[in-house]
């Protein structure tokens, strides 16, 4: 049972207050917690926007919440994906203002164009929503993953639609490191939901696979695996 | 502990100045000042410390603060010397004291015997210029052994079949089993191969004042907060500095080496934080900057004596470059593994380290590991398997179930020596110093490519015969972008076709030093890191009988 003086402290501070443990213990109460905070605590009046009008931020978000949705557990909403990357056009994603400010009417025209008389993006239905965010996937037919290269992943966003720029913001404003200075991954609810533990520091067994590893021992034979490495 | 380093003047001749402090520059810091020498460290990034590491994955890979950033310093790459570049990102290296040793993987294989002799072994390969080093396996061993104690390597000796001989154990067990680790022994000795812990430089039992590791699991592009991992930064820099003898440099961005009249280096010229140029004068300089800007600097050293750029009589300063044969595939398990915690990987295998090129049809050969090392957005960029939906629920529901249930084999392998392959100068692009920017050239040799598929077809029945429930090898695709910089300035008795001599003494100028993956003659089966800090300390050892010979004269 949530109460309301733990309601109030999840309002004020989010996830990280309560501890772990609590938190997984009331996970449906959170996530009614987080919903009910969106509603009554997102975009507050004297909201002040780094990159974004108050209208692209609606717009960012509802765009957002399509990509990773709020459907019973947290998603980019409740991660606070909109503050993330309203803070990283303003730092790291530079470069890409002029792509979000070109791109959301381009998008807006798209909505337009399958439903017409449709005034925004964020008022659409979610069936209309997702219509729109497949017309707009251009890669999403022959998706082929590319390994990140070494982890140096770079999208050549200059070259990129915005749907492409945005999804990548996207996933890294929901699944930053909650301890980053970035605004993303609001409460870790990223990590949360993924099941990437709270912390930095783990100690083994890792998981029941190595629980009850009895350690290594050599193997019986050599020989057969060289023979059978030269019959490869 | 505060360590008060000492100032040298710029125009006073150290005994040495060495250009980068990275795996090779750091060893070698640390052996020639700790042996009495002056010695001063250029170094092109910032001094940072274990204060300044995050799990800031913008911070790390978007922002570049450990390594080398593609605004300042761009690149341009094309296949073929016909080819006009293009600008495109073409290599990672560290910039930072500590070099690119900060944020590698910390897989430590030392080469086995056949990495030294292959050519003479297995004869000439069509359109590869692969030869035998001048020094063998058993020339480096001690180096090695000195690396796994005095750096920390973290190991069971003897546990793997395939091993060359050692002459001691390795000074601490492996660290902890993963979960991927005994999924993937399990599979490999169904299949009748031989898996092995690995070896790391991570220490899995506190030493010499750095803790042990933790298992944070930011390994890979990412700074140890603790120390565990055994860069130069955690290992050798502090001894440095603790010698009284060493001043590191930071943001200092060398770009010439200064030449007098004889033909006799006489220093390092850089621009400072401020882009303000100081000469470094020294009694002999050591390039240690990387496989990419040590044949750049040696270029960008052009002068009249030196028209082709210096040492480079041989017309091989840049060339020969290898950055090993990759396939990575993945699987994805019922049960959760959680391998997202620990260090990158706890298990390889050697069994296919030399192939018969006869029965498989082409030169390589090569190892595999478990590892998982993508951070949560990296694998919500790129980990899912093809086909899962881009966006919504589903979407959404695999990155829940996916996380905590997947994990990589990883294939490394050799890659041949290809006289093309290249980093150069651009004629067009330039730095932030107005500098020319690097040239990356690179067309993989065909039997490079070959090898990579027979690899992912190993790993993926290795995922058979762990019962994986998806799997599938990410795309194998010639190379155009490379973190293992290998062979640019190859080391070789003949002046005609090296660089350097097996002293790590340039053939054209004789206070001139080379030392770090630019020295690699062939590439080993990946994993150059724990060799390029062996020659580190070789080279330290032959530099110094030099000098003490009086051999060096400035």
């Amino acid at each position: 049972m949530i109460t309301e003086l733990d309601r109030r402290k999840f309002l004020t501070h989010g996830i990280a207050a309560l501890g772990a443990t609590w938190t997984a213990a009331h996970w449906p109460a959170v996530v009614a917690a987080a919903e009910h905070a969106h509603h009554i605590a997102l975009f507050p009046e004297d909201q002040k926007w780094e990159f974004f009008t108050p209208a692209e931020a609606k717009e960012i978000e509802a765009l957002a919440s399509c990509i990773i949705p709020s459907d019973g557990t947290p998603g980019a909403r409740e991660a606070g994906v909109v503050y993330f990357i309203d803070r990283a056009l303003v730092t790291f994603a530079i470069d890409d203002q002029k792509k979000y400010r070109e791109g959301l009417p381009e998008i807006r025209e798209q909505l337009h164009e399958l439903f017409p008389g449709s005034t925004s993006f964020s008022a659409a239905t979610p069936e209309q929503q997702e219509a729109v965010l497949a017309s707009i996937d251009e890669a999403g037919a022959k998706n082929v993953p590319h390994r990140p290269r070494g982890n140096f992943n770079r999208p050549n966003s200059a070259a990129q639609p915005l749907f492409e720029v945005l999804r990548v913001h996207t996933i890294a404003g929901f699944l930053i490191d909650p301890e980053a200075d970035r605004k993303g991954n609001r409460g870790g609810v990223g990590w949360a939901l993924i099941g990437r533990e709270p912390g930095h520091s783990f100690q083994p067994p890792f998981s029941a696979v190595d629980r009850d590893y009895p350690g290594w021992h050599p193997a019986p034979s050599v020989t057969a695996a060289r023979k059978d490495a030269d019959q490869k | 502990m505060k360590i008060d380093q000492p100032k040298y003047k710029t125009s006073d001749a150290v005994d040495f100045v060495i250009v980068g402090s990275g795996a090779a520059g750091g060893i070698l810091a640390k052996e020639l000042s700790t042996n009495g020498f002056s010695v001063v460290v250029l170094e092109q990034g910032p001094y940072l410390h274990e204060k300044d590491f995050s799990h800031d994955e913008i911070k790390v890979l978007q922002e570049d603060q450990l390594t080398n950033h593609p605004k300042l310093q761009p690149n341009t790459f094309r296949k073929t010397p016909q080819d006009k570049a293009k600008p495109q990102r073409a290599l990672v290296y560290g910039r930072a004291v500590g070099g690119t040793s900060n944020h590698f993987t910390a897989n430590f294989w030392r080469f086995h015997e056949i990495d030294f002799k292959e050519r003479s072994k297995i004869g000439q390969v069509a359109g590869s210029t692969l030869t035998d080093w001048p020094i063998s396996y058993a020339d480096l061993e001690p180096y090695y052994t000195k690396v796994e104690w005095e750096v920390g390597v973290s190991g069971l000796a003897g546990a793997s079949p395939f091993d060359p001989p050692r002459s001691k154990p390795y000074p601490m067990p492996p660290l902890p089993v993963k979960s991927n680790g005994v999924i993937f022994e399990r599979a490999a000795r169904k299949l009748g191969w031989n898996p092995f812990p690995a070896p790391m430089a991570i220490l899995s039992q506190p030493r010499a004042g750095r803790s042990a590791c933790i298992n944070c699991g930011f390994c890979l592009a990412f700074g140890c907060e603790v120390g565990a991992k055994s860069s130069s930064l955690a290992s050798m820099i502090p001894l440095a500095e603790r010698s009284g003898k060493c001043e590191i440099r930071p943001n200092s961005y060398v770009h010439k080496i200064e030449i007098d009249q004889r033909g006799r280096a006489t220093g390092a010229v850089y621009f400072d934080e401020k882009k303000n140029v100081h000469l470094q004068r020294a009694k002999a300089v050591i390039l240690s900057a990387n496989g990419a800007e040590t044949p750049r600097l040696l270029l960008l050293s052009a002068s009249g004596k030196f028209p082709d750029g210096l040492a480079n009589s041989s017309g091989y300063v840049g060339k020969n470059l290898m950055f090993n044969t990759g396939a990575v595939s993945v699987g994805v398990f019922e049960e959760q593994t959680n391998d997202y915690k620990g260090y990158a990987v706890s298990r390889i295998l050697h069994d296919f380290y030399e192939l018969d090129a006869q029965k498989v049809g082409f030169y390589g050969g090569g190892g595999l590991d478990a590892r998982f090392d993508l951070t949560p957005i990296g694998f919500g960029i790129g980990g899912l398997p093809p086909g899962t939906p881009r966006w919504g629920k589903d979407f959404k529901a695999a990155l829940a179930h996916n996380w905590t249930r997947t994990f990589e084999i990883f294939g490394h392998g050799t890659s041949l020596p290809v006289e093309n392959n290249s980093f150069s100068v651009d004629p067009d692009v330039k730095d932030a110093w107005g500098l020319p920017a690097l040239r990356l050239t690179y067309k993989d040799h065909a039997d490079d490519l070959k090898l990579a598929h027979w690899l992912a077809a190993r790993s993926m029945e290795l995922l058979d015969a762990a019962n994986a429930k998806q799997k599938w090898t990410f795309p194998i695709d010639e190379q155009q972008f490379g973190v293992h910089l290998l062979g640019t300035c190859r080391m070789g008795e003949d002046p005609k076709s090296s660089v350097i001599n097996p002293d790590h003494q340039t053939h054209d100028v004789k206070n001139l030093f080379l030392c770090d993956g630019s020295s690699l003659v062939t590439s080993g089966r990946g994993q150059p890191t724990m060799t390029i800090m062996a020659l580190a300390f070789r080279a330290s050892d032959r530099i110094m009988a030099l000098a003490k010979r009086g051999e060096l004269g400035a």
